[in-house]
């Protein structure tokens, strides 16, 4: 048995708090996941904030965008940390499935939700 | 002249230097200026992720940014020269005329204290960039192009 995994949202000003905030409001889930913001923080404080939050345990980093600053501090610290995996393009709809899936491998759950996430992304007929 | 703008930030290629200023500046041409970056193909790797179609991106080290600035400024394609700090900044100026440098994101680290929410400077950056004015760069610092610029003197402690 794998150790449950940490979620940690790593987003521009305030986004990472609101999608954790939404998720504990729907799944009164409260401690699964880390919200992190690069306000005020180049590439090396955010990769120190990572440090902090995560220490050892095995962890999806989640982060908005599939570039810029978030993406850069979580891919910095992804090459020396082999039981982190990282996904950009975070939404709600994966973090409510991930805080219910966290017993596989950091990879597999990466993986969980990027299926999960991009499901959820879809026109609506009217 | 085609460098339309000389930027430090920390943050390098991000979301306000290819949005706001890319877009607003119509950028055709990033040039990353840093030496470690300039060997580590992973982290250019990383750093192209955020640039978008139509813009090239060149990463040069301080040496080959001096000899290829007189070309950035020629050439029509309005070229954007990023610096990670201070320091490489100085050494730039210190071969190259540069006229005017934009501070644009320089974050929490040791010895610095807040300047503004998105400059934070060591007494010795300080210096480097009172001694840059003295040689006639005109130094500003201004996150995105809709806010207003903070001349140098302004950002003492």
């Amino acid at each position: 048995m794998s150790e449950t995994l940490l979620g940690v949202v790593v987003t521009h000003g305030d986004l990472a708090r609101a999608l954790v905030d939404a998720v504990r409001r729907i799944t009164g889930d409260d401690g699964s996941l880390v919200a992190m913001s690069n306000d005020g923080c180049g590439r090396d404080g955010l990769v120190q904030q990572l440090q902090l939050a995560i220490g050892d345990w095995p962890c999806v980093v989640f982060v908005d965008l599939p570039s810029g600053s978030c993406l850069q501090a979580s891919a910095t610290y992804l090459r020396s940390h082999a039981n982190v995996a990282l996904v950009a393009g975070v939404n709600l709809a994966m973090l409510l499935d991930f805080v219910y899936h966290r017993n596989g491998t950091p990879q597999a759950a990466a993986q969980r939700a990027v299926d999960k996430g991009g499901e959820a992304v879809r026109a609506v007929p009217g | 002249m085609s460098v339309i703008l000389v930027r430090v930030d920390d943050r390098l290629i991000h979301g306000q230097v290819v949005v706001a200023w890319g877009r607003t500046e119509r950028v055709g041409r990033i040039a990353l200026v840093d030496d470690v970056i300039r060997g580590s193909a992973w982290e250019q790797d990383l750093y192209r992720l955020g640039v978008p179609d139509g813009v090239d991106v060149v990463f040069v080290s301080v040496a080959e940014a001096a000899s290829a600035f007189a070309e950035w400024q020629e050439n029509d394609r309005r070229t954007l020269v990023l610096v990670g700090n201070i320091e490489t900044l100085s050494r730039l100026c210190a071969t190259v005329h540069i006229p005017q440098v934009n501070l644009g994101g320089l974050h929490k680290g040791a010895g610095r204290t807040e300047r503004l929410p998105y400059v934070f400077l060591s007494d010795d950056e300080e210096r480097q960039l009172h001694a840059l004015d003295e040689r006639g760069v005109r130094i500003t610092a201004q996150d995105v192009p809709t806010s207003l610029p903070v001349p140098l003197s302004d950002l003492a402690c």
